[in-house]
C-alpha cells in the first residue's frame, strides 16, 4: 500500500510563511507566571509530568489554537488535560472547582 | 498588586516600547513588571489556572509558597545575566575558551547556576553569524535569559527564520555580509543555545559593566549584533 | 554507543507518521535531507516516549546535524555558505550515499 501521509502537525511550522513578525512584547501577567511555575514544579520537582507531555498536549489542540489562544492559555489547557490523563485530578473535581471559582468571581463582581 | 504599566521610570532614557536591546547594569530589583491580574475578566483559562492550582495545593502536591518562590526564581533570570557572561568573555580570552568548552562550569564561575540546562554557546565570528529558533515550540535558554519574548514564540518567526534568515534579520535591522555564513540553529531537542556576539569596534578599554550594557537579549538570540542601537557596525563589513 | 561519528554524511528519514497523536521532534522541513554530523550530543530520553509520561525507558543517541540551506530549501535566497544545524535522534537518521566526487 503506497499511502504517503505527509500531514504536518500544526505546531511544525518551520519553512511556512508566517507573515510579518510582530515585535510587540507584553509583560507576563501573574497568572501566566503561575502556570509557568506550576509546570516547573510538576516536571522538575514532582516528576508527575514531562515537558514532552506538555508539548504533545499543545500539539493536540485544535488547529485554530494558535490564532485563538494565547501562549499560556495553550499551556494551561495542555497541563490540565495531562493531569486528567494521569489521574492526578478528575474531571468532576475540575468542573466543581471551576464552577465555584466562577461563582465567586461573579459575586465579587 | 500593581506596578508601572508601559513606562518604566529610570534615570536614563531609551527608545521605549519595551525595547531592551541595550541593558541596564545588573540590578536584581529590575525586571519587567507583570501586568496586574485583571480580574475584571476572569476568563475561562484564568479560572482553569486557579482551579488547577487550588486542586494541586489541596492534594498536597504543591504549596502556594513553592509557586511564589518559583516565580521569583524565574524573575531573577534576565538578559543581564547573559550580558555579564558576554562581557567577561570579551575581556578574558581564556574565559571565552572555557565558556565555549564547558559552559555550565564557566557560567558557574561568575556565580550563575544554569540548573539542568544543556547549553551550547555559539560564538559569532567574522566568518559566521549565528541565530537561534525553536520551530516546534519555544525552547529558549531560560535559565540564563529568563522568559522569551513573544515574537520568538510567534508563528511568523518560527516559520520564517529557518527558511529566510537574512530577510528576517533585515527586519530586525541586521544586515550580514554575503561572505559571512548565516548559521541557523533549530532547538529541536535537549540542547539550548546562547549566542556570544562579536565585540563591537571602538570598545577597547571599556569596563565589563560598560561592555555588558551593550549586550541586549536580542543579540544573544542572534537577531541583532551587539552594540548601541541594535544594528551593530562590525569589522566584518 | 553512537552509530555515527562527527563528519559522517547522514540522511534524515523521509518518514511522515500520521500526526497527531505521535509527538515527534524531527521537523517536517528536514525530512529526506542529507547533512553532516556536527557533534554527538549524548544520550537523552526519547521524546516520543516521554510524551506519554514514560520517563524510564532506554535513552537514545542525540546528534547535531549540519545542512546546507541550499540543500534544504528549493530556491533558497541567502548565501551559498549558509547552513542550518538541528538536533536529531539517531533513529531518525540513516547513512547517506557517498556523494560522487565532482
Amino acid at each position: 500500500m503506497d499511502r504517503n501521509f505527509t500531514a504536518r502537525g500544526n505546531h511544525d511550522m518551520g519553512g511556512l510563511d508566517g507573515g510579518e513578525i510582530n515585535r510587540d512584547e507584553h509583560d507576563y501577567a501573574l497568572w501566566e507566571k503561575r502556570i509557568d511555575a506550576m509546570m516547573m514544579l510538576l516536571t522538575n520537582k514532582l516528576q508527575i509530568m514531562t515537558v514532552d507531555q506538555l508539548r504533545k498536549g499543545i500539539e493536540a489542540l485544535p488547529p485554530d489554537a494558535y490564532e485563538n489562544m494565547t501562549y499560556y492559555e495553550r499551556w494551561i489547557a495542555s497541563v490540565t488535560n495531562t493531569l486528567l490523563d494521569e489521574g492526578v485530578i478528575t474531571a468532576d473535581e475540575l468542573a466543581t472547582k471551576m464552577s465555584a471559582i466562577e461563582a465567586e468571581a461573579s459575586e465579587v463582581g | 498588586m500593581s506596578g508601572p504599566s508601559d513606562t518604566h521610570d529610570h534615570g536614563h532614557h531609551h527608545d521605549h516600547h519595551h525595547d531592551h536591546d541595550h541593558l541596564h547594569p545588573y540590578d536584581p530589583d529590575h525586571h519587567h513588571p507583570h501586568r496586574p491580574d485583571q480580574d475584571d475578566t476572569m476568563t475561562y483559562y484564568k479560572v482553569m489556572e486557579t482551579a488547577v492550582r487550588q486542586l494541586l495545593i489541596e492534594k498536597g502536591l504543591i504549596t502556594a509558597e513553592q509557586v511564589h518562590r518559583q516565580i521569583e526564581h524565574m524573575d531573577a533570570r534576565t538578559p543581564a545575566n547573559g550580558a555579564r557572561i558576554v562581557a567577561r568573555a570579551w575581556v578574558d580570552p581564556d574565559y571565552k575558551k572555557r565558556l565555549i568548552e564547558s559552559p555550565k562550569q564557566a557560567i558557574a564561575e561568575i556565580g550563575h547556576d544554569i540548573g539542568p540546562m544543556h547549553l551550547i554557546v555559539l560564538e559569532n565570528t567574522p566568518e559566521v553569524h549565528n541565530v537561534v529558533v525553536c520551530t516546534l515550540c519555544s525552547c529558549y535558554p531560560r535559565w540564563i535569559l529568563g522568559l522569551p519574548p513573544d515574537w520568538y514564540k510567534s508563528r511568523a518567526y518560527r516559520s520564517r527564520v529557518v527558511r529566510e534568515p537574512r530577510t528576517v534579520l533585515r527586519e530586525f535591522g541586521t544586515e550580514i555580509a554575503e561572505n559571512r555564513e548565516v548559521r541557523v540553529h533549530d532547538s529541536t531537542a535537549d540542547m539550548r543555545y546562547f549566542v556570544l556576539p562579536m565585540r563591537p569596534e571602538g570598545t577597547e578599554g571599556m569596563s565589563e559593566d560598560e561592555l555588558a550594557a551593550m549586550v541586549g537579549r536580542d543579540a544573544m538570540i542572534g537577531v541583532v549584533e551587539a552594540g548601541a542601537g541594535g544594528a551593530g557596525q562590525l569589522a566584518a563589513e | 554507543m553512537a552509530r555515527y561519528s562527527v563528519g559522517d554524511k547522514v540522511k534524515v528519514r523521509a518518514a511522515f507518521p500520521p500526526t497527531p497523536p505521535t509527538h515527534v521532534r524531527t521537523p517536517h522541513y528536514i525530512r529526506g535531507c542529507v547533512g553532516t554530523i556536527e557533534r554527538i550530543c549524548g544520550e537523552f530520553g526519547n521524546p516520543e516516549e516521554l510524551a506519554f509520561g514514560r520517563r524510564y525507558g532506554p535513552k537514545s543517541m542525540l546528534y547535531r546535524v549540519r545542512f546546507r540551506q541550499a540543500d534544504v530549501w528549493s530556491g533558497y535566497d541567502g548565501a551559498a555558505e549558509d547552513h542550518i544545524e538541528i538536533e536529531i535522534y539517531e533513529f531518525w537518521l540513516e547513512p547517506a550515499e557517498r556523494e560522487n566526487a565532482a
